[in-house]
């Protein structure tokens, strides 16, 4: 175990670095910031001092290693339109794209699994039926497409949750959250639904097939012998077999959906990260753009590492470390 | 002497797959009986039905078959007759079953002392510390040394003969009338084989179990079983006493199988073996299923022969038999 999670460190740190120089490299393309930044009003002189203010009036080489020498001071610079640091700023914003998130892979679970196991013990069945059609659906029509109906149906033709924004918000360890009011939640039970729904058709798929294939086996027949109650055998037999697929795609999956969330906080006006980041875009703010891309890189590092020590908690026959 | 109630009567049972090619009758007109504290052994080829005879009894016929014909008399009741619940209870408690490949019968995600558990208490309202008790003295019954460690084990940290053991195990937990063990050895190698054996045996002979024993070894026949019932096609073409029946085989099929035992041949000389295949049950040969590999086939053979009872109490399912008894 321990060996596995200093292996694992030194990996992740190598992939950190060869992102920084990636991500380095490709917010320089994106596009010249002092366009945007500056007064075109402004005198040559004006225009100079703040060119080498933000540092852009030196070559990428040494920028690039200013940038790293303060990045490992856990300094990963000023935003050019907030003149806020750039970590603050995400994570100002990151609890809210957290909530989401999190939310949504819930959702996916709490509705793909018995969703896709009924598919799976009744694959002839109407509901068998009904449900992979719906899951057909689920993978297939664009996020923000199924994102603006939602708005149409539940917000604009019912009235009956609304469109955008957190709502109203209570402090959880001084971190802001929505899902603890009743505004908050109906704030936040659309945009988290739009962002299940992929999640959820590929946690059906899952469970279904996982399903079928799971009650072929032998030792679901010899629990039958036993004598064992079909609720326990589906419960436990079937469920504790399939949450070895499901929990290590969406594990592996969580990452996407904080990357997805870009397109559903845009739709819903969600004060995420994913809108944050689409804004420093359009800004051309490079060190939060950066920031944020670094900052999901090492999420998804994270995410996986938890999901290794969790398969090997489902799965007694996998053990961290590999051959021993 | 009283007479007493078989533990297990089958008496014509048929049971039919009905697949999209159309209807296969994987067990066809089977009879035998098991006394109590008796070992049956159903011997035949691959695919001759012996698992679906054995799964019959069980209500557990995969689908797309079930049972359409004949009666399972467990001590007097008709299985065939009851409903999934009442099954249900009985599956486990009364009859239990250990299959073939011990590397697939444990769920690979549960440890031993939930699958154990959960046996028992699925049939009795027990505590959780009687339970892992019982279980505890099952383990340590069938020779698994420290059992309270190994309660604690996931079925990959056992080796196969291990499995079989705790699948042996789990089926006398709940101390059944009738154990069916569908060819439970056939992959362990020979030692463990033997042993398993030797241990099944006797626990049979203390509790008065009743044994059906699934397998297409004779040899593991002629060491364990009281009683013989030889399969071809889904027909029982051959049952008797086990001495009878190996040492003076009837049937032309069981002449073959015996043949082809290498230990009962001199040594030097060639194994005899039965030619042909063994016929798909889509198209079985008019008559007699056993004529076209039948070295006696006659004209008579293109009908189907019925059972002949001879003088020791055999029956047998053969023309020249038939012939034979009609002509003293
Ligand atoms: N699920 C099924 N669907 C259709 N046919 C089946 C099914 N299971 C069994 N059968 C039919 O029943 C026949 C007998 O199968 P069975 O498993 O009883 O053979 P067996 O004597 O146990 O052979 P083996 O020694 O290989 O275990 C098979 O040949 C097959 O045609
Ligand atoms: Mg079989």
């Amino acid at each position: 175990m321990l060996a596995f999670t200093i292996r694992r460190l030194s990996q992740s740190v190598v992939v950190l670095f060869v992102m920084s120089i990636i991500v380095f490299a490709g917010v320089y393309a994106i596009g010249n910031p002092v366009d945007i930044l500056i007064n075109p009003e402004a005198d040559i002189a004006e225009q100079e001092e703040t060119i080498r203010r933000l540092g852009l009036d030196k070559p990428i080489w040494t920028q690039y290693g200013l940038f790293l020498a303060n990045a490992l001071q856990g300094d990963l610079g000023n935003s050019f339109v907030h003149n806020l640091p750039a970590l603050d700023i995400i994570f100002q914003r990151l609890p809210a794209t957290l909530e989401l998130a999190f939310l949504a892979v819930g959702l996916a679970v709490v509705f793909g699994v018995p969703l896709g196991m009924l598919a799976g013990l009744k694959p002839d069945s109407v509901v068998g039926r009904v449900i992979m059609t719906g899951s057909i659906l689920g993978f297939s029509l664009p996020t923000f497409w199924v994102g603006l109906m939602l708005i149409m149906l539940f917000s604009v033709n019912m009235g009956w949750l609304p469109a955008s924004g957190r709502g109203e918000t209570v402090d959880l360890f001084g971190i802001p959250v929505s899902f603890l009011t009743l505004d908050g939640l109906s704030h936040l039970f659309l945009p988290a639904f739009n962002l299940a729904l992929f999640k959820m058709s590929l946690v059906i798929r899952l469970a279904r097939s996982g399903t079928r294939e799971v009650l072929l086996q032998d030792y679901i027949k010899f629990a039958r012998a036993k004598g064992v109650s079909d609720a326990r055998i589906i419960g436990v037999h079937v469920l504790k077999n399939i949450m070895i697929p499901v929990v290590t795609v969406l594990g592996l999956e969580l990452g996407s959906v904080i990357a997805f969330a870009v397109v559903t906080e845009t739709v819903f006006a969600w004060p995420g990260i994913g809108k944050l980041l689409i804004d420093s875009i359009s800004h051309l703010d490079r060190p939060v753009v950066v920031a944020y891309l670094l900052l999901t890189v090492t999420m998804f590092i994270v995410i996986n590492f938890v999901v290794d020590i969790l398969y090997s908690i489902l799965d007694p026959r996998v053990r961290l470390g590999g051959a021993n | 002497m009283t007479q007493t109630v078989p533990t297990l009567q089958v008496e014509n049972l048929q049971t039919q797959f009905f697949t999209k090619a159309g209807a296969v009758t994987a067990v066809n007109d089977v009879s035998f009986t098991v006394n109590r504290g008796e070992v049956l052994g159903l011997v035949g080829e691959s695919g001759s039905g012996k698992s679906v005879t054995g799964f019959s009894i069980l209500g557990l016929v995969d689908q797309p078959g079930r049972v359409t014909g004949g009666k399972i008399l467990f001590k007097g009741e008709d299985l065939t007759q009851y409903t999934e619940k009442q099954y249900k209870q009985l599956r486990g408690s009364r009859i239990s079953m250990v299959f073939q490949d011990p590397m697939m019968t444990l769920n690979p995600v549960l440890r031993i002392d939930t699958q154990m558990v959960e046996a028992i208490r699925a049939h009795e309202n027990v505590s959780k510390a009687e339970a892992l008790q019982r279980a505890r003295d099952a383990l340590g019954q069938v020779g698994i040394p420290s059992p309270e460690e190994r309660l604690k084990s996931y079925p990959h940290q056992f080796s196969g003969g291990m499995r079989q053991r705790v699948a042996f195990a789990i089926a006398l937990l709940n101390k059944p009338d009738l154990i069916i063990a569908d060819e439970p050895t056939t992959a362990l190698d020979v030692t463990i084989q033997a042993q398993i054996l030797y241990e099944t045996q006797k626990l049979c002979r203390e509790t008065g179990t009743s044994l059906v024993w699934i397998t297409h070894d004779l040899t593991v026949v002629a060491g364990l079983a009281d009683t013989v019932c030889v399969m071809y096609a889904g027909k029982v073409v051959e049952s008797g006493k086990v001495d009878d029946v190996l040492d003076n085989p009837k049937h032309p099929y069981t002449e073959g199988l015996i043949g082809s035992v290498p230990s009962r041949n001199k040594r030097g000389q060639p194994l005899t073996q039965i030619p042909g295949m063994t016929p798909s049950l889509f198209n079985l040969p008019k008559g007699c299923s056993f004529r076209e590999r039948c070295q006696y086939a006659s004209d008579a053979c293109q009908q189907a022969p019925s059972i002949s009872k001879c003088e020791d109490g055999r029956l047998v399912r053969c023309h020249r038999v038939e012939e034979a008894l009609s002509h003293v």
